[in-house]
């Protein structure tokens, strides 16, 4: 069970240059690139994210490039996960297989309910996003069977294939 | 039962499978992988962290099958990216890894030109690199796909990943490419027609007489875009074209798969090439377009031609039709996408057109496209570009500008200033 603050981004196409703009590229400490978290769409950002919180958007979040930057800056500044309209499939891969944040599908009524600053607890046992704020509850998209797996493995590595 | 597509052939064949079909989850082998100074660097930060859990990696599971690429930051662009060039080097020599592209000694530029000029990758493979834009390689008729450095570390150790068969768009180009027409204004009209997430999750295929016609460095600007459209890879069947170029290059044996021709898609798409105008498209998502001819009272500080996008051979040829015998009327940078490139642009003349337009040219590297360095654009600035991408702050400042253009429509726009069609000016 994860509980925590969401931060509410109602746009589509989040993409991997706003999460961490391409020159911080090189730089692979992850305390390092967690200071420029979403720096392009919103530089209070990481003053205000505490951890555990969540990132509310649209479609396709986390489009663009294939770079781990993205799932960790936001990782190392407290993302426990983000709860998407729907997400690019690297930023996808990257999130779960690395373990550092949990990609959340949600639906449009959870997309307009939830509201910046709401405290919500996500249950991923249950497929529910409970709006503690707001005394609601929404249904995720539950995880492929494999992306469970691997989920509950803690990553990529820790997971053994039958 | 219906037929594969060559995405599902190839994937059945790399899982050991009489057939899958766009949905199944496979662990499929792989057989080449390819890191860069950014993938890497955190491929080898992934096998620290095992290390410093008592599960030191002491061999990659093919050494002849993983090449590594310098384009970012090169040459170092400062002390952290000339620590990452370090880290690719000890990487090679610890194991054992001999295609390994270095800045300075040779042959080298941006991995994804390499994949096909040297022929790392070969038609029927499954190709993973660390690095988005991976679809490109797949004009070949092979499996490319970008993925992050875990995945890649998790593929070096153990020759295998898992993929979910995508479904696949089927985009059929028909009738004959008008000259001021390139492979840039099909690909930005799919996607602006189609949105950036048309593909997500989903193979992109190209087919029809356009595609037939077009020469290998065209098809590669089709499938290196797949990735603004969502794509997991981006696919064009082998055809003698297709051949004779890995031919030209290689002579390692490999198995060029078609699909069957019951395959089934998810969805055909037709577009008449005949009638496509040139395409432009605006800050800051490669689907907001527009038709160069109406955005010509734009006005642009810079004119970038580069990238994997747009600094082949024939990108450079064709901006130089244009160029011969003029002045850019803007900035304008020339930076050829291989060493290998440039010194044939070098050869046949173009560089020397580039020059007297006023160009600078430099060395092969991704650059500015990805905001990185050699042109880097300010607060406001508008830039014209061969690259893939426009999206805030992606060539530098989060308030600059950049529109995406072929490099016919570029070259035209840096001789007038203003976005131009080639049309629009004699010659183009």
């Amino acid at each position: 069970m994860m509980k925590g603050r969401v931060h509410k981004y109602a746009r589509d196409n989040i993409d991997t240059d706003v999460i961490i703009p391409g020159p911080y590229l090189k730089i692979m400490d992850h305390n390092e690139l967690a200071k420029h978290a979403m720096e392009g769409i919103d530089r209070e950002f990481v003053k205000k994210v505490k951890k555990g919180d969540f990132i509310l958007a649209g479609r396709n979040f986390g489009c663009g490039s294939s770079r781990e930057h993205a799932p960790i800056a936001l990782s190392y500044a407290g993302i426990s996960a983000v709860l998407a309209l729907s997400f690019a499939r690297i930023f996808y891969r990257n999130a779960v297989d690395g373990a550092y944040l949990l990609p959340i599908e949600i639906g449009e009524d959870a997309y307009n309910g939830i509201e910046d600053g709401d405290e919500l607890e996500i249950d991923i046992e249950r497929n529910e996003v409970r709006n503690i704020s707001k005394g609601k509850v929404y249904a995720m998209r539950p995880f492929p069977p494999l992306i469970k797996r691997i989920v509950d493995a803690g990553g990529l590595f820790n997971y053994t294939p039958e | 039962m219906c037929g594969m597509t060559i995405t599902e052939k190839i994937l059945a064949r790399a899982s050991n499978r009489e057939r899958v079909t766009a949905g199944d989850v496979v662990f499929a082998s792989v057989d080449k992988v390819m890191v860069h100074d950014v993938s890497g660097p955190g491929v080898m930060m992934v096998l620290r962290e095992l290390e410093r859990k008592g599960k030191r990696v002491e061999r990659v599971w093919d050494p002849d099958r993983v090449w590594i690429a310098e384009d970012h930051f090169v040459p170092a662009v400062d002390k952290i990216a000339a620590e990452n060039i370090i880290t690719l080097e000890r990487m090679s020599e610890r194991f054992g890894i001999k295609k390994h592209f270095r800045y300075g000694l040779g042959q080298y530029g941006i991995c994804h030109t390499l994949s096909h000029e040297e022929a790392m990758v070969l038609p029927g493979e499954v190709y993973v690199g660390g690095d988005s834009h991976t679809n490109t390689t797949g004009a070949l008729g092979c499996f490319a796909t970008g993925m992050g450095h875990t995945d890649i570390a998790y593929v070096l150790i153990h020759g295998k990943i898992w993929f979910r068969v995508p479904e696949t768009l089927l985009f059929r180009l028909e009738g004959h490419i008008p000259p001021y027409i390139m492979a840039k204004d099909i690909i930005l009209k799919i996607i602006g027609d189609n949105g950036t997430d048309v593909a997500n999750y989903k193979a992109m295929q190209f087919a029809g007489s356009a595609v037939a016609e077009m020469p290998m460095d065209e098809r590669f600007t089709l499938t290196n875009m797949t990735t603004e459209a969502g794509a997991k890879n981006g696919i064009i069947e082998p055809d003698e074209r297709t051949i004779a170029y890995v031919k030209e290059r290689t002579d390692r044996p490999f198995k060029a798969l078609k699909g069957d021709d019951d395959a089934e898609y998810e969805e055909v798409f037709t577009y008449e090439v005949d009638e496509l105008e040139p395409i432009v498209a605006k800050p800051y998502s490669p689907a907001n377009i527009a038709y160069a001819r109406e955005l010509n009272s734009v006005e642009i500080d810079r004119a970038y031609i580069g990238s994997c996008t747009g600094a082949k051979y024939t990108d450079l040829l064709e901006a130089a039709r244009i160029l011969k015998g003029r002045k850019a009327k803007v900035r304008l940078e020339v930076l050829p996408a291989s060493q290998s490139i440039y010194m044939k642009a070098l050869k046949d003349g173009l560089l020397s057109i580039f020059l007297e337009a006023g160009a600078v040219i430099g060395p092969p590297t991704c650059g500015a496209c990805c905001g990185a360095h050699m042109g880097v654009l300010a607060k406001d600035e508008v830039c014209v570009s061969t690259t893939n991408r426009n999206f805030p702050g992606r060539m530098g400042h989060v308030e600059s500008k950049t529109y995406l253009a072929s490099p016919k429509v570029v070259a035209a726009s840096a001789v007038t200033g203003r976005i131009t069609d080639p049309r629009d000016v004699a010659d183009g």
